[in-house]
C-alpha cells in the first residue's frame, strides 16, 4: 500500500538529491550528469565572488523575518478584535473576506496590482497627477525605494487572513470558564486578553514561528518574480535566492551555478531547521518537531 | 473543533462604544481586501475608450463587454487552457488523494514494524531537498515529461506535509480498537482501509482535497517552466503570459490567419482583455470558496498541530 509513495519519494526526492553533484560540474546538457566534467568548487567560487550571493541572501532572510513578524502581529490583533465583536454573523463574514486573497494566485495578484501601478492607466498615477503630486506618469516597476514596503504590504494582504482564521479557531477553543473566573475577580477586557487569550495562543504562535524560521532561506517565487514583473531595475531590492536560481537556470543556462546556489539554500536551510529545533527542544520540548 | 463563543456570557461583552469602534476598524480593513478585486471587475467591464481616457477607474465613462467578447472570439486558447487547468485540478487531486491516503494509513498503523522508517523517509523530504535544478534536470532530461500532461500530475503527486496531516487525522479520529477488531474478524488491510478508514475519514480527505484543488488551480509555475506547447498552457500561466505580452494570445488565436482576423487583432482591447481574463480565472474558485471554507478552517487548525 505504501509502494506508490515510496517509488515517488525515490524518483522525485531522493534521486534528485544526488543530482546536487551537478554543483561541482560544468554540465553538458547533451551528455548529462554522467558525461560532464568535474570542476571542483568553481561554481561556488563564482557564486560567492560576486556581490549577488550577499544581496540575495540578505533579501531572502530580511524579507522573511519582516513577513513573519508583521503578519503575526496583524493576524493576532485581527483575531482578538474579531473574537470580541458582538455580532457573530459579522465576525464570520469578515473572516471570509479576509481570507479571500489567500485563494488568489500570484499571477492574479500581479494583474490586480498592475491596475494600481500601471504607468499609463494605473489608478495611482492618474490620481497623483490629477492631485498635482506628480508632474508626469511614473513607472513604479522601476522605483527601487518603493518595493520593500510594497512587498511587505502585498504579502500581508494575501497572507494575514489565513493566519487570522487559524488564531481565531484557537481562541474559540479556549474554555469560557477562564473568562468567567477572571470577570468575577474584576479583570478588565484588556487584562483578559493579555493574561488569558494571548498565553493560550502562545503555543500555536510558537509552532508557526518555528515552521516559518525553517523556511527563512526560501523566498516566495511568485511574490518576488511574478508580482514585480521580473523588473531588472529593482533586482537589488527584489532578488531572492529562488529568483536567482530560476534566472541562472533559464536565462543564463548556467546549470552548475544554479545547482550550487540551490545547494547553498538547501544546506543552510537544513542547518537552520536543525538549529531552531535544537533551541526549541531546550526551551520547550513539547513544541519541538522532532 | 469547539464552536462555542469566546464570550459566552453577555455580562462579559465589550462595551457598545468599543464594539462600534472595532466594527468600524474591521469593516474598514475588509474594504482593503475587497477593493482591489472590485477594481479589476469594473475595469473588465469598462470600454477601451474609457480606459484610454480615464485610465483604470472605479467610475468608467463607458461600460462595455468588449473584453469578454474578444475572449470568446479567441476561444481556442482560452478553452484549451481551461481544459488543462481542470484536468490538472481534478485528475491531479484524485491521483494525489489515492496515493497519499494509502500511505497515511500505513504510517498510522501502530503495530506496523517499519512505521517509524516509513514516517522518516517521508518527513525528511520536508527538511532537505535537492531544490529546483536537480528536479528540473530529472523531469526534462531523464523522465522527459516536460511539455506533456504528466508534468502536472507526477511531480506534485505527493505532498509530505499533506500526508502528515492525513495521518494526524486518522490517529485523532479513528480509535485503534476499531482496526484491531476488524483485523481479528479477518479483514485484510485493503478491506479495513476501504470499509473503515475511508468512511470515517471524509472530513480529513475533504480538507486535503481542498488544499490540492486550490494549489493546482493556482499553479502557474509548472506551465511557465516546463510547457512550450500552447495547447498545454494552464489558465494561470496564460494570464501571466498575457501580462508579459498580449501577442501571445494573438499568435495563437485561430483568427490570426484571415484578413478579418488581422483587423480584429489591431483593434484588440488589450487592457480590459487582461482584466476579463483575470475574472474568468478567479470566478470558479471564488464560487467554490464559500462551500469549502469550513473544511479549510478545519484543515488549517489541524495542520498546526504537532505531527
Amino acid at each position: 500500500m505504501a509502494l506508490p509513495t515510496v517509488l515517488w519519494l525515490i524518483i522525485f526526492c531522493y534521486v534528485p538529491i544526488f543530482g546536487l553533484i551537478m554543483a561541482f560540474q560544468e554540465l553538458n546538457i547533451t551528455t548529462g550528469i554522467f558525461g560532464s566534467k568535474f570542476v571542483g568548487l568553481r561554481n561556488f567560487e563564482f557564486l560567492f565572488a560576486s556581490t549577488d550571493a550577499w544581496v540575495i541572501t540578505r533579501n531572502t532572510v530580511c524579507y522573511n523575518l519582516v513577513f513573519i513578524v508583521i503578519n503575526m502581529v496583524l493576524a493576532v490583533t485581527t483575531a482578538l478584535l474579531l473574537s470580541e465583536l458582538r455580532s457573530r454573523l459579522l465576525a464570520k463574514s469578515l473572516q471570509t473576506i479576509y481570507m479571500l486573497p489567500y485563494f488568489l494566485s500570484w499571477a492574479v495578484v500581479m494583474i490586480v496590482l498592475s491596475a494600481f501601478l500601471h504607468r499609463d492607466y494605473g489608478i495611482v498615477n492618474k490620481v497623483f497627477i490629477s492631485m498635482g503630486w506628480q508632474s508626469g506618469p511614473v513607472d513604479y516597476y522601476q522605483s527601487r525605494g518603493l518595493w520593500p514596503y510594497l512587498l511587505v504590504f502585498i504579502n500581508a494582504w494575501k497572507g494575514v487572513g489565513y493566519q487570522t482564521v487559524l488564531y481565531l479557531a484557537v481562541i474559540s477553543g479556549i474554555s469560557g470558564e477562564y473568562y468567567e473566573a477572571a470577570v468575577l475577580d474584576g479583570a478588565t477586557k484588556r487584562q483578559q486578553a493579555w493574561y488569558i487569550t494571548i498565553p493560550h495562543l502562545r503555543l500555536v504562535i510558537g509552532i508557526s514561528i518555528i515552521l516559518a524560521m525553517g523556511h527563512i532561506f526560501r523566498g516566495d517565487f511568485g511574490l518576488f518574480h511574478v508580482v514585480t514583473k521580473d523588473s531588472g531595475r529593482i533586482y537589488p531590492v527584489t532578488d531572492v535566492i529562488d529568483t536567482y536560481i530560476y534566472r541562472a537556470l533559464t536565462k543564463l543556462s548556467n546549470v552548475g551555478m544554479a545547482t550550487a546556489a540551490g545547494m547553498y539554500q538547501s544546506v543552510v536551510g537544513f542547518a537552520l531547521i536543525l538549529f531552531v529545533n535544537w533551541v526549541v527542544n531546550k526551551i520547550d520540548p513539547d513544541s519541538a518537531m522532532f | 473543533m469547539a464552536k462555542e463563543k469566546v464570550t459566552p456570557n453577555r455580562f462579559n461583552q465589550i462595551s457598545a462604544g468599543w464594539n462600534l469602534a472595532f466594527t468600524i476598524l474591521l469593516i474598514g480593513t475588509s474594504f482593503f481586501m475587497l477593493i482591489p478585486l472590485v477594481l479589476v471587475i469594473i475595469v473588465s467591464f469598462s470600454s477601451e475608450a474609457s480606459i484610454a481616457y480615464k485610465g483604470f477607474s472605479f467610475f468608467p465613462s463607458e461600460w462595455s463587454l468588449a473584453g469578454y467578447k474578444y475572449l470568446m472570439k479567441m476561444g481556442d486558447q482560452v478553452l484549451d487552457s481551461y481544459i488543462i487547468t481542470i484536468t490538472h485540478t481534478i485528475l491531479g487531486t484524485l491521483m494525489s488523494l489515492a496515493v497519499m491516503t494509502l500511505y497515511a494509513y500505513v504510517i498510522s498503523l501502530k503495530n506496523f514494524k517499519f512505521r517509524k522508517f516509513y514516517t522518516w523517509i517521508l518527513f525528511f523530504t520536508m527538511l532537505f531537498s535537492g531544490g529546483l535544478v536537480p528536479a528540473y534536470i530529472m523531469n526534462v532530461r531523464y523522465l522527459q515529461i516536460d511539455n506533456t500532461l504528466w508534468i502536472y500530475l507526477l511531480p506534485s503527486l505527493v505532498s509530505a506535509y499533506n500526508v502528515i496531516i492525513l495521518r494526524t487525522f486518522i490517529l485523532s479520529t479513528i480509535p485503534d480498537s476499531l482496526f484491531e477488531a476488524a483485523r481479528i474478524d479477518g479483514a485484510g488491510h485493503f478491506r479495513v482501509f476501504i470499509s473503515i478508514v475511508l468512511p470515517l475519514f471524509k472530513a480529513g480527505i475533504a480538507t486535503i482535497a481542498l488544499f490540492n484543488v486550490v494549489n493546482r488551480w493556482n499553479d502557474w509555475f509548472t506551465g511557465m517552466l516546463y510547457i512550450k506547447d500552447s495547447k498545454l498552457i494552464p489558465l494561470q500561466t496564460l494570464l501571466k503570459n498575457l501580462q508579459d505580452n498580449i501577442d501571445f494570445l494573438k499568435q495563437n488565436a485561430q483568427i490570426a490567419g484571415t484578413p478579418d482576423g488581422l483587423e480584429l487583432l489591431d483593434s484588440l482591447p488589450d487592457q480590459n482583455l487582461r482584466m476579463s481574463c483575470t475574472i474568468i480565472v478567479i470566478v470558479p474558485i471564488l464560487c467554490a470558496y464559500p462551500f469549502f471554507q469550513r473544511y479549510f478552517v478545519q484543515g488549517l487548525t489541524l495542520g498546526s498541530v504537532k505531527g
